[in-house]
């Protein structure tokens, strides 16, 4: 359950946010391709004041053997908040909500990347988050879509991570710190922005049927958004332009 | 916009991008079809040649395949054979029964250790990806000399050129022995100069490969030494 905290303000008089964004507008997004030369794959996000780097290795062999598929790759996803991302230092290492989302991630990143061309093998994904201000599992699934598709991993869709919510019972799309604080629904999603399918939903607090509907329309107009972000960054780190 | 590669169509894909209908023609290495139409699964330039379509990947993996020539790492050895790093997601087995020595059981680190570099060829690749290697067959040997270069799997060909043109002439411009590995590894073996220049040539593809051909790489290379001298 969200925080809910009934006397904080998150809506300006006008219906504007406090960072003065409308409830379905997105905050700025910048996505570099191939920020790591040691890593077969490589991106790196800024959303807002967030910033998560994702680097791909592989495929390569599955180890320990016991985690190997005889008919497909497993994906290994590493989630982790660097100590200094957040106002409060984080212990270093993992903990229940990194191996969770590192967990969602890896099921997510499985349903659009032809695991079953490399049976036995393994592809390494590694999301660090520098800087956190809300929507982290968000971001880091862009990272690592973008990261995934530098690495030449053949994938359907370059998925799209992104989140709406409600505060002060009013559907908006992508929650900042203080709005997912204190607001009071999350609602997280990983979108193939091609074909519309939904592959992973998270949702924390309660929406109706129809604020549901509503947060899931801003989601898929934020993805189409950040995809042509995705694709521009591919483009102009091989191709030297915009798309 | 880039060169991307001669005689391609000039069109970056990217994962999932609908490429137009799959009336009429097949779908190529990083295409797969969807309702009719054809979809990318890799970034990449894409290609139609011979009324199919795929992509030419800008970065790939190396998948072995039976036939492949490959300069393989012994990175293990046992009694009987030798494991080599094929620089593929999976070691490649070397068994003694196709090495191009009569080796006694247990001796196989006599003949070659680990660290030592062999030119091969893939006899078999399963379902489960398991390489067989051999090195029985003509210029199949232990590489006692040279250096070995990385290049990118995806840019093989392209070192090649049409009927191996632009590798021999890179041969003659630095007056060397190269052999280019299907597993993107490049032997080279002559004066230090000679290696020294094949290097160079083939990093400055590492690095700009994406937006530019060999060939030009090649030229630029051959008009420096020529502007040095």
């Amino acid at each position: 359950m969200m925080g809910g905290y009934g006397d904080v303000q998150l809506l300006n008089d006008d219906g504007s946010r406090l960072d003065g964004r409308k409830v379905d507008e997105m905050r700025p997004v910048s996505i570099e391709a191939g920020v790591l030369p040691a890593a077969d794959g490589s991106a790196m996000v800024t959303h807002g004041l967030n910033v998560a780097v994702a680097a791909v290795y592989g495929p390569m062999e599955a180890h320990p053997r016991k985690i190997q598929r005889q008919d497909r790759a497993v994906i290994d996803v590493r989630y982790n908040m660097a100590p200094f991302s957040t106002s409060d230092r984080i212990r270093p290492g993992f903990n229940r909500r990194s191996r969770e989302i590192s967990k969602v991630t890896a099921e997510a990143l499985e349903s659009v990347v032809l695991v079953e061309r490399y049976p036995r093998s393994k592809i390494r994904v590694e999301i660090e988050i520098l800087a956190a201000e809300a929507g982290t599992r968000c971001v880091g699934i862009t990272a690592a879509a973008v990261a995934l598709a530098d690495a030449g991993i053949p994938m359907r869709d370059m998925i799209v991570g992104v989140a709406s919510g409600k505060i002060e019972d009013t559907v908006v799309l992508d929650l900042d710190k203080a709005e997912d604080n204190y607001g009071q629904a999350d609602l997280p999603v990983g979108i193939l922005p091609n074909t519309g399918e939904i592959a992973f939903l998270q949702m924390d607090g309660d929406l109706s049927p129809d604020e549901f509907d509503l947060a899931m329309e801003y989601n898929f107009k934020a993805a189409k958004e950040i995809h042509g972000i995705m694709v521009d960054a591919l483009k102009r780190k091989y191709d030297g332009g915009e798309a | 916009m880039s060169q991307g590669q001669a005689g391609a169509e000039q069109r970056l894909v990217t994962p999932g991008m609908a490429i137009g209908p799959s009336t009429g023609k097949r779908a190529g290495s990083g295409i797969i079809v969807a309702e009719e139409s054809f979809i990318a699964t890799q970034l990449g330039w894409l290609r139609e040649r011979n009324n199919t379509v795929s992509v030419d990947p800008i970065n790939a993996a190396y998948m072995p395949r039976s036939g492949d020539l490959v300069v393989g790492i012994v990175a293990e050895v046992r009694n009987n054979l030798w494991f080599m790093n094929i620089n593929g997601s999976f070691q490649g087995l070397l068994p003694m029964s196709l090495a191009p020595w009569k080796v006694e059981f247990g001796a196989a680190r006599q003949h070659m250790d680990v660290g030592d570099v062999v030119l091969a060829r893939v006899q078999e690749v399963d379902e489960c990806h398991n390489v067989v290697l051999t090195m029985k067959g003509v210029g199949l040997r232990r590489l006692n000399q040279g250096a070995v270069e990385s290049i990118p799997v995806q840019h093989v060909d392209r070192v090649r050129g049409e009927n191996n043109a632009l590798l021999q002439r890179m041969r003659d411009a630095c007056d060397c022995r190269i052999m280019v590995g299907e597993n993107g590894r490049a032997w080279i073996e002559g004066s230090s100069e000679g290696i020294s220049w094949a290097r160079s040539a083939l990093q400055q593809l590492v690095q700009e490969g994406h937006s530019k051909g060999f060939e030009t790489i090649l030229n630029e290379m051959e008009n420096k030494t020529k502007g040095d001298a």
